[in-house]
């Protein structure tokens, strides 16, 4: 009922997706693959241009919007969320993506960020997580990690930094993945994933603020790195990682543990399986929360569990209902229920 | 007992007061009373008053509910100052309301309440049935909670239950003291109770009718009163709440735009009716979306506009001013919204339940930058409809946030309403425009400056919006200095527009004389009740009476020239006052006051207009 209208041989170019504003984001700037990947995907998820609607809050992200000749609200400070399940909620044929940063939804917008996940509203959030307050110039966010050194932490931050993924999982999300900005053909798929599930999808993308937090995520995208340091996760396939791929998952009581394959007996058959649809979250709670130097950090497409429905098809599910339950078919009647006449 | 001889006298109006522990069903009681005399053609106001705990210690002063209910031959515009016939169930209900009943009041007590246990929880030193509180008024001491019991005794319905019913046997009482057809009571009590809960429907009934027989055989009742139907009245009528009223003008709103109808919505006190309301009226495809704060509830509601819905929040005061941000962003955005803030006392949570005209300066006011919005104000719980539907209206047609003032008394007190035809309403023309039309967002109407309106999902009109400063026409973002000024300049321009397409301002009597009495919203009934009787006695006051407060009627100056003094009454310190003195200086404003988390007292007006025309 909610899936978007797709339409055959649209074939819309990268190029109908670009607005005629400038962009005004800094040279190397994260965001400028971001953009780019987005207009890939939805080359190639087929939609109706006029029904795409992107929606943002506040922050250098949230720009989003202005950058792209689609449908756009950019709103206030840690609003978007609201704003995109009105948007939604009032037209489920539309493609709704909502863009925001580390400070629009992790902070300023935390409580509408884990509701919107709660409700399971089907659209695309996109996160863009480089762990810094941008626009206002160079303070901490909910996700700078504990102790750095800011403009508004002279002396190191005293407060635990959330995990996005962490946060969607407590508020049931249905789907989540992590990207880095490094890779613009898996940001491709994995944001194609995003819109192909029916709830909402969280992507966090791991992006670089080239000017107050320049190389934050260098340990994970690094190119001499990476692939020790990154688990690319993928639906059905083991998890392994490492320049050999000689590396692997396991569950060793109730925690995940890194092992070698070939030392100590292990073999391809004892490393976990991936398995994005399992209602049960546990072990995509497990993946979401590794971290350097323990383990890999896990990327790509981590739950998509269309385990529950979407508000909004519920919704039209009681409004259907209703109409055909309450036999009331005017307004008048309403009004005039309990009335009498005066003569 | 045999039965005795009773007298009937006919009266004008009566007013009623139902009073008790906050569990005992005494907001049903009044509610069901109401629309008995509704039925019976009275004219009618209402007005409950119970405390913001659910259920405050009993037997407390602080737990006591009461419903007043004013009842009329002739028309009636307040719930009436005092009470001709108190109910009290307890002795903390009669010790809160003594002061609020006429000498010679019929007082009817639960008698069975009335021993030193409640009279220590309601803070009496003394009996007060001993030491003269109630001299000069005509008491009942009805054994209520007993002969209660004894009627349900045999049904087999648990304790708690049976003594529930009590309030159905003080009911049964007035039915028979004002020639009520008891018919109506019980087809209420099986409304309410109906096939889902049979033995208490039964049950109610039977204490109903157990009440009736007793006030018909007791010697301390020999008079019953006949309040005859209101004359000069004819059409379609029926009972409603400011609340209720609300909600549904919004529905007529959409269903005349032909749009869906969408609320974003927290809970909160006094104002939450409305959202409870339309969340039953799906079937009419009204979608209600509760939020999880204030701020979730206007921008969804800013999101559902954008998106096409006919987009609503509803709030009081704390709410409204949690919501100033966005409905700033409503502003800058140029999108239909209608604001409804169900205003209480204040500041912070101030007084939840008690009400106030609080909000006034915060609704013109309370937002950063040049943030002009419509503002408009019911005055009756009826009216609402009007309003609500008008605020609709407004913002969908000119593109522009309206704030709707009510206040706790209009949204929980009632009145009768002539039912409208929706089908001659009004009918409401937003800006659409075609699909591939020749678009630039902010391009406007000359005539009203509304600009445009395409919707996400027509072909060949995308377009980006948002908090930024728009440039003219395009929608682009733009810092440019003077197309910022010219933008604030053409906000402010297209709400002082609508001064064109709202009525002039009427006053209620003569168009000059000695003073004009001057209010806005809520406070009507109590105004026009004290000028009304002023005019009766041949003094030349005339009321002005505010709906539209921004802009305000165009003829506001002509009216206030022709009176030799004007007096602006608010509940509040003056806001309104110092509104006028921004918006026309050249006249004089008395003041008259009172910031209570009461209604004004039609008594203590007239006191005030008799000492400005004695000069």
């Amino acid at each position: 009922m909610t899936e978007v209208i797709k339409v055959d041989q649209l074939q819309n170019t990268k190029a109908d997706f670009k607005s005629d504003q400038v962009i005004k984001w800094c040279a190397g700037c994260g965001d400028f693959a971001i953009l780019s990947a987005i207009q890939s995907t939805l080359v190639e998820s087929n939609v109706r241009k006029e029904d795409v609607v992107f929606v943002s809050g506040i922050g250098c992200s949230s720009r989003f919007p202005y950058y792209m000749n689609t449908y756009g609200f950019h709103g206030l400070h840690g609003r978007g969320a609201a704003i995109a399940s009105g948007i939604k909620v009032a037209n489920p044929k539309l493609d709704v993506w909502h863009i925001t940063g580390d400070g629009d939804s992790m902070a300023i917008g935390g409580n509408h960020f884990i509701h919107l996940i709660r409700r399971n509203i089907d659209m695309n959030v996109i996160l863009f997580n480089n762990k810094i307050y941008g626009l206002t110039k160079g303070q901490y966010s909910p996700t700078t990690p504990r102790g750095s050194i800011t403009k508004s932490s002279p002396d190191g931050t005293i407060e635990n930094p959330f995990k996005p993924g962490e946060l969607t999982m407590g508020a049931q999300g249905s789907f989540f993945a992590r990207v880095v900005d490094t890779e613009p053909k898996r940001m491709k798929e994995v944001f194609l994933e995003a819109t192909k599930h029916r709830g909402t999808s969280v992507v966090e993308v791991l992006q670089n603020c080239v000017i107050f937090n320049n190389r934050i995520h260098s340990e994970i995208t690094g190119k001499d790195v990476r692939d020790d340091h990154q688990i690319h996760l993928e639906h059905g396939k083991p998890m392994v990682f490492g320049k050999e791929k000689n590396k692997g998952l396991v569950l060793k009581g109730s925690r995940l543990e890194v092992v070698t394959i070939g030392k100590n007996g292990i073999t391809e058959k004892d490393i976990l399986v991936h398995d994005v649809h399992s209602p049960d979250d546990t072990t995509h709670y497990m993946l979401v929360r590794m971290t350097l130097p323990e383990y890999p950090v896990a990327t790509g497409v981590i739950r998509a569990c269309e385990c529950s429905n979407t508000y909004e098809a519920e919704l039209e599910f009681q409004v259907e209902r209703a109409k055909k339950k309450v036999g009331m078919n005017s307004l008048q009647e309403l009004l005039e229920e309990k009335s009498f006449i005066v003569d | 007992m045999s039965k005795k001889v009773s007298k009937v006298i006919e009266v004008d109006a009566v007013v009623v007061k139902f009073a008790g522990d906050s569990g005992d069903g005494m907001q049903l009681s009044g509610n069901q009373f109401s629309d008995t005399s509704a039925f019976a053609g009275n004219d009618l106001a209402t007005f409950p008053d119970y405390p913001s705990e659910i259920r405050a210690p009993q037997g407390t002063v602080a737990g006591v509910s009461g419903f007043q209910l004013h009842i009329g031959h002739k028309e009636v515009d307040t719930p009436g100052d005092l009470a001709d016939v108190l109910i009290a169930l307890n002795p903390a209900a009669l010790k809160a309301n003594m002061k609020w009943v006429k000498p010679g009041a019929t007082i009817i007590i639960d008698i069975d309440n009335f021993d030193n246990k409640y009279y220590k929880k309601a803070g009496y030193i003394e009996d007060p049935l001993g030491d003269g509180t109630l001299d000069g008024h005509n008491v009942v001491k009805a054994p209520i909670t007993q002969l209660s019991r004894a009627t349900v005794a045999d049904l087999g319905i648990d304790a708690k239950s049976a003594d529930r019913t009590k309030n159905q046997f003080a009911l049964g009482i007035l039915y028979w003291l004002f020639n009520k057809d008891l018919k109506f009571g019980n087809e209420f009590i099986e409304n309410k109770f109906g096939d889902k809960k049979p033995l208490l429907a039964e049950a109610n009934k039977r204490v109903l009718r157990a009440g009736y027989n007793y006030a018909e055989t007791v010697e301390a009742l020999r008079t019953t009163y006949q309040i005859n139907p209101i004359k000069n009245r004819k059409g379609r009528f029926r009972n409603i709440t400011g609340n209720i009223a609300t909600a549904w003008g919004l529905m007529a709103a959409a269903e005349r735009a032909g749009m869906e109808l969408f609320l974003g919505s927290y809970p909160i006190t006094p104002a939450t009716e409305i959202l409870q309301e339309l969340a039953k009226m799906k079937h009419f495809g009204v979608k209600t979306f509760q939020a999880e704060d204030e701020l979730a509830g206007i921008n969804a509601a800013i999101g559902a506009s954008f998106a096409g819905d006919f987009a609503v929040t509803s709030t009081s005061g704390p709410g409204l001013a949690l919501k100033s941000e966005a409905v700033g962003l409503a502003v800058i955005t140029e999108l239909p919204l209608v604001i409804i803030d169900v205003q209480r006392g204040g500041p912070a949570t101030g007084l939840p339940t008690k009400p106030e005209q609080a909000d006034l300066m915060q609704a013109l006011f309370g937002r950063n930058g040049e943030s002009p919005c419509i503002v408009i104000a019911a005055s009756t719980p009826a009216n609402c409809f009007h309003y609500a539907f008008m605020a609709g209206k407004i913002a969908l047609e000119h593109m522009t946030p309206v704030i709707l003032l009510t206040d706790g008394y209009l949204a929980n007190g009632s009145e009768l309403w002539n039912v409208p035809v929706v089908k001659e309403m009004p009918e409401i023309h937003p800006p659409f425009v075609e699909d591939n039309s020749d678009y630039q967002p902010y391009e406007r109407n000359p005539e009203n400056l509304a600009r445009r309106w395409a919707l996400p999902g027509q072909a060949g009109m995308r377009h980006r919006i948002g908090g930024l400063e728009k440039e003219d026409i395009t929608g682009d973002v733009s810092h440019n200095p003077y197309n910022h000024e010219r933008m604030v300049h053409l906000r402010e321009e297209k709400v002082q527009k609508v001064v064109d397409y709202i009525p002039e301002l009427k006053v209620t009597g003569e168009d000059s004389g000695e003073l004009l009495v001057v209010g806005w919203g809520g406070s009507y009934g109590a105004l026009v009740s004290a000028v009304r009787d002023l005019q009766e006695e041949g003094k030349k006051v005339s009321l002005a009476q505010f709906n539209y407060i921004k802009p305000l009627p165009k003829n506001t100056a002509e009216v206030f020239s022709k009176f030799k003094s004007i007096i602006v009454c608010e509940l509040n310190m003056g806001q309104f006052a110092n509104y006028l003195r921004m918006t026309h200086p050249e006249f004089n404003y008395l003041q008259h006051n009172k910031i209570q988390g009461l209604p004004f007292m039609i008594f203590e007006l007239k006191e005030k207009f008799n000492q400005i025309l004695e000069g």
